[in-house]
C-alpha cells in the first residue's frame, strides 16, 4: 500500500463514514482507492467530474457502436458459424463484459459506477435474447452512462429508443393493426414494451392505469423499430407501421405521429407516480430494503422540484442522514459481493473473467437478468441456504487466488471500524493467511453494504 | 425468523457431517414423517403458460379463427393433438403426460386463474405464491407446512425447494431445505465451522448457513454426482430421489421458466413443453413406489391472449391451464367449467375467461391429500372463505 493510502486509511479509521462512503455508495475499497478522508466531498466530486477515459473493448480500436453490433448480428445469422469458431456477436459480448467488469474492479469513481449499474438495472435489458446480446455493451455506454446525472426523461428516451431495448421488449416487431403495413401483412400489436414501460420504467402499477392504457400506449409506440438490414442500421421510425389516430393514456391525448413518442416519454418521466416509483427504488438501494417513508418523500420531492434531475437526487442521497447509519443493513447482491471482494484483494482488470464466472455461479450472471424487472434489490431475494454456502465457497476461491494478500491490512481497508469484535478476532487469530481472508470475505459485515 | 441451535449442538453437527455420517445426521436434521406419508410437489411455470396451446379446446368452434397459426392439427392427424376425451387435446410434446392421463394418473384443469387479475408477471406470480389477493410476507406452501399433521414446531424440514433460488411460495416462518447442484473448491469443515461462528448471531446469514450445511449433508448422500447439474429434468429427478430417501422431505417446489411466448410461440413452446414433460416423467420414475401417494400440481401465473398477436405469439392474458398428476389423484379427466371462446365469452374481449380459482384446487389438496385441518387450510389461504374446496380431484 502506498504511503498516502496508509495515511488516509488511518484518518478514516477514526470515523466509519469513510468506509460507509466506500461500501454503501461505492463498490468497496481498493488498496489504491481507500475509504476517503472527506467522504461527502469525495462522493459529490464524482457527480461533477468528467467521465473516466477507458480503452475500447479487446480487439477494437474504437468503441463498437450499435450499428456495428447489428451488422455483426446480421453476419452471424446469414453465414453459418464455422466449426470451432464462436459467433462474432458472442465474441464482442465477451469483450464488452470483460471491459465493463474490469472497469468496475479498478475504477476510482465507484459511486458513479454504482449509479450506472442502478439505472441499467432499472431500465433492464437481458442478453438472454440473442438479438440483444451484442448490443448490451453499447446500451450501457451510450444509453445509460452519459445520462445518470441528467434529467430522467433524457435517460428514459435514450434507453427506450436504443435497439437493445426495442429488441428485448419486442417493440421491433409491433405493428399498428390499422397502419399501411398492418393492413397489408396481418401483423399486429405487441404490447410488451408498452406494458413494461408503464409498470417498471415509469409509473408503476400504483398509478392505477388500466389494460386500455397499456394497449393505447402500445399503439402510440408503433413505428418505433430497428433497421437491421440496410445502412444506417439502428433505431428508426417507420410511418407505414404507425397506428393512425389519437391515443389516450390515462386521460392524456396524444396526436398520431413520431413526435408523440418523445412527448409521451417526457410526460411519463415527470409524472408524480414515476417520481415516487424512482424515489422508492433509490431509497431501497441506498438506505434499506424497506426504507422509511420520509426518505422516499424527500427523494420524490427533489425529483419533483427539479423536473426529475438525477444529479440533484444523487446529491440528496449523499445528504440523507439515513444513508449513513450503521450497522449497514443492505445485503450485497452476488455481483456486489464479487466486485467488492476482488477490489479488496487489489485485483487488476484481468480478473474480470474470474468475476464473471463467480457471479454466474452465485446466480447473478452479468447482463443476464431473468426478467424485465432486472435483478432484485432486497436481501430476501438473495439470502437462502444453498446460495449463502455458495457465497462462502466462492469467497474461499477468491482467497485462494490472493493467498499473499495481507489479511489484517485487508480487514482495515475493507471494514475498519465496521468490523465486529467476533470478525476481527477470527481474522486475526486464523490458522493461516488464506483462512483469515476467507473469514474476512465470509463475515456477516462483508455481506453488507 | 428461525431459532438458532445452541452452539455446542451446532459444532457437533458440523463435525458429524465432515465425518461422512450423512444420512445418520440428516435424519435428525430433517426428521420427516413416517414411511407411507403422502408427498406433494408444486411445479411453478414462470412466465405465463399459454393454456390454450398446452391443452387445446379443439372442439370449440371459435378456436381456429382466434388462434390462426397457433391451432395445432386435430388428434389423429400428423403432428396432431393427443386427445383428452373428445373436446380438449394435449400438446403433442406432452406425450409422457398424456400416457399418465391415459393411465388415470393425470388431470388437466382448464380456465383456471390465480388470486389476481393482474397481467403483470411479477404481481401475478407473487400473488399466486402468496395465495391471497393482498401482499403477505410468506407463501401459502410455507404456511401450509405449519399445519401438517404430526408437525412439531422446529422439529423437521418437511419441505425442500429445488433450484438455486428460494421461491416466495416456500418463504416464511417454517424452515425449508434447499437443494442446488454442487460446486467444487470448498472450505474445509473446520473453516465452515468458524464461518458459522462469526455469522451465528446474524439474523440473515446465520440461519442461512446453518440450514445450508444441513441440506448439503443430506443431499450429498442421496443425489448421485451425475445428476447434480441443474437442468429441469435433473432437478426433477433429484427431487424424486430426495423425497423417497429415509428422512427425506415430503413437500417440494420446483420451477421452470421460458413460457413468455410473445413471438414465434409454436417453436418456443415445443422445447420448453418437452423439458416439462421429461421432468415430470423423471419425477414419477424416481418417486418409485411413493408415486402412488403423490400429488403434483403444475401451475402458472396467468394465461395468454386468446387471439394470436402480430408476431405469431400471444400477450399476457388471464385464464390458463394447470395439471394435477400422481397416483393419488383421480386422473383421466379434464376438469373445466368451460366458458367458451366465442363472441362475448372472452374476458375483457381478449382472454380466456377464468372459471376456477386455483385456490379451490390447492385447498382441496391440503385437506384431502396432506390431511390439514380446516383451520390450517384457512391459515394457508387467509381471506379465501368464499372459495370452496374443489371435489373429485383425489382418489377415494
Amino acid at each position: 500500500m502506498s504511503h498516502t493510502a496508509r495515511q488516509v486509511l488511518a484518518a478514516g479509521a477514526m470515523t466509519p463514514e469513510g468506509h460507509i462512503a466506500a461500501l454503501r455508495f461505492g463498490l468497496g475499497p481498493r488498496p489504491d482507492s481507500p475509504p476517503p478522508g472527506a467522504p461527502r466531498a469525495w462522493l459529490l466530486a464524482q457527480i461533477e467530474a468528467p467521465a473516466e477515459v477507458v480503452d475500447p473493448p479487446l480487439d477494437w480500436e474504437q468503441d463498437p457502436t450499435a450499428a456495428d453490433a447489428l451488422a455483426i448480428n446480421l453476419l452471424d445469422r446469414r453465414n453459418q458459424v464455422p466449426p470451432g469458431q464462436r459467433p462474432r456477436g458472442a465474441v464482442l459480448y465477451d469483450a464488452e463484459i470483460r471491459s465493463y467488469l474490469g472497469r468496475l474492479l479498478t475504477t476510482t469513481m465507484p459511486f458513479r459506477e454504482r449509479l450506472v449499474g442502478f439505472w441499467a438495472n432499472h431500465l433492464s435489458v437481458s442478453a438472454r435474447d440473442s438479438g440483444v446480446l451484442p448490443l448490451v455493451g453499447d446500451y450501457l455506454r451510450t444509453a445509460i452512462r452519459p445520462h445518470v446525472f441528467g434529467p430522467f426523461g433524457t435517460l428514459l428516451k435514450a434507453a427506450i429508443r436504443h435497439p437493445a431495448m426495442l429488441t428485448y421488449l419486442n417493440q421491433d416487431s409491433s405493428v399498428g393493426p390499422d397502419s399501411t403495413l398492418g393492413r397489408r401483412s396481418r401483423r399486429g400489436l405487441n404490447e410488451n414494451l408498452g406494458r413494461e414501460l408503464l409498470e417498471l420504467h415509469t409509473l408503476s402499477p400504483a398509478a392505477g392505469y388500466t389494460q386500455a392504457d397499456v394497449t393505447e400506449f402500445a399503439r402510440l409506440l408503433t413505428g418505433l423499430t430497428v433497421e437491421r438490414i440496410r445502412d444506417p442500421r439502428g433505431t428508426i421510425f417507420r410511418p407505414d407501421s404507425h397506428q393512425p389516430g389519437e391515443k389516450t393514456i390515462m386521460g392524456k391525448v396524444f396526436p398520431p405521429g413520431e413526435a408523440s413518442i418523445d412527448a409521451s416519454l417526457d410526460w411519463l418521466a415527470i409524472h408524480p407516480a414515476t417520481h415516487r416509483h424512482l424515489a422508492l427504488k433509490l431509497a431501497r438501494h441506498f438506505v434499506a430494503d424497506a426504507p422509511p417513508p420520509a426518505v422516499v418523500d424527500r427523494l420524490a420531492g427533489v425529483l419533483h422540484d427539479t423536473g426529475g434531475d438525477l444529479g440533484a437526487v444523487a446529491r440528496e442521497l449523499v445528504a440523507l442522514p439515513e444513508a449513513w447509519s450503521t450497522p449497514l443493513s443492505k445485503l450485497r447482491s452476488p455481483h456486489d459481493l464479487v466486485v467488492a471482494a476482488l477490489r479488496a484483494m487489489g485485483a487488476g482488470p484481468e480478473m474480470a473473467q474470474l468475476a464473471g464466472s463467480a457471479e454466474f455461479a452465485l446466480g447473478q450472471q452479468i447482463w443476464f437478468p431473468v426478467a424485465p424487472n432486472g435483478w432484485p434489490d432486497v436481501a430476501a431475494a438473495w439470502i437462502h441456504p444453498e446460495g449463502m454456502l455458495l457465497r462462502l465457497d466462492r469467497m474461499h476461491a477468491v482467497s485462494g487466488r490472493f493467498m499473499r494478500r495481507d489479511a489484517k491490512e485487508a480487514l482495515e481497508l475493507t471494514l475498519g471500524p465496521l468490523a465486529s469484535d467476533a470478525t476481527r478476532e477470527a481474522v486475526l487469530r486464523a490458522g493461516s493467511n488464506r483462512e483469515a481472508l476467507t473469514l474476512l470475505l465470509g463475515s456477516p459485515e462483508f455481506q453488507r453494504r | 425468523m428461525k431459532r438458532h441451535l445452541p452452539a455446542v449442538g451446532r459444532r457437533g453437527f458440523l463435525l458429524g457431517l465432515s465425518a461422512g455420517a450423512m444420512l445418520g445426521s440428516s435424519r435428525v436434521a430433517f426428521g420427516a414423517g413416517p414411511e407411507g406419508d403422502s408427498r406433494f410437489v408444486v411445479v411453478l411455470l414462470r412466465g405465463a403458460l399459454d393454456g390454450l396451446s398446452a391443452v387445446q379446446p379443439y372442439g370449440d368452434p371459435a378456436m381456429a379463427e382466434l388462434r390462426g397459426p397457433l391451432a395445432l392439427p386435430q388428434p389423429g392427424e400428423e403432428g396432431g393433438l393427443l386427445d383428452l376425451g373428445g373436446f380438449f387435446g394435449l400438446h403433442p410434446r406432452l406425450a409422457k403426460l398424456h400416457a399418465m392421463f391415459t393411465a388415470n394418473q393425470a388431470i388437466a384443469l382448464h380456465a383456471v386463474c390465480g388470486p389476481t387479475r393482474s397481467r403483470s408477471h411479477f404481481i401475478a406470480q407473487d400473488m399466486l405464491e402468496i395465495g391471497a389477493e393482498e401482499r403477505l410476507a410468506s407463501g401459502w406452501l410455507n404456511r401450509a407446512l405449519a399445519g401438517l399433521p404430526g408437525h412439531e414446531e422446529g422439529a423437521n424440514r418437511a419441505a425442500f425447494a429445488i433450484g438455486t433460488d428460494l421461491p416466495l411460495i416456500m418463504r416464511g416462518a417454517e424452515p425449508v431445505g434447499m437443494y442446488a447442484p454442487s460446486r467444487p473448491d470448498r472450505p474445509a469443515p473446520d473453516l465452515y465451522a468458524k464461518l458459522m461462528e462469526i455469522n451465528h448471531a446474524d439474523p440473515l446469514t446465520g440461519p442461512a448457513i446453518e440450514e445450508g450445511l444441513r441440506a448439503r449433508g443430506f443431499t450429498a448422500g442421496v443425489v448421485p454426482p451425475a445428476e447434480q447439474r441443474g437442468g429441469f429434468v435433473e432437478l426433477a429427478a433429484a427431487a424424486g430421489r430426495l423425497m423417497t430417501a429415509p428422512g427425506g422431505p415430503r413437500v417440494a417446489a420446483l420451477e421452470i421458466s421460458g413460457w413468455d411466448t410473445h413471438s414465434g410461440q409454436n417453436g418456443r413452446l415445443r422445447g420448453v413443453l418437452g423439458q416439462l414433460d421429461d421432468g415430470l416423467d423423471a419425477l414419477r420414475e424416481h418417486l418409485g413406489a411413493a408415486w402412488a401417494r403423490t400429488a403434483v400440481l403444475v401451475l402458472t401465473e396467468f394465461g395468454r391472449t386468446a387471439r394470436v398477436n402480430g408476431n405469431a405469439g400471444t400477450d399476457h392474458g388471464t385464464g390458463s391451464a394447470a395439471f394435477l398428476l400422481g397416483g393419488a389423484v383421480a386422473g383421466g379427466q379434464v376438469v373445466a367449467d368451460w366458458p367458451g371462446l366465442g363472441a362475448g365469452r372472452l374476458y375483457e374481449n381478449r382472454d380466456l375467461m377464468p372459471t376456477l380459482d386455483l385456490r379451490s384446487v390447492t385447498k382441496a389438496l391440503l385437506r384431502g391429500h396432506l390431511g390439514l385441518s380446516p383451520s390450517a387450510v384457512d391459515a394457508a389461504f387467509p381471506g379465501s372463505g368464499a372459495i370452496g374446496e374443489k371435489t373429485g380431484l383425489l382418489r377415494a
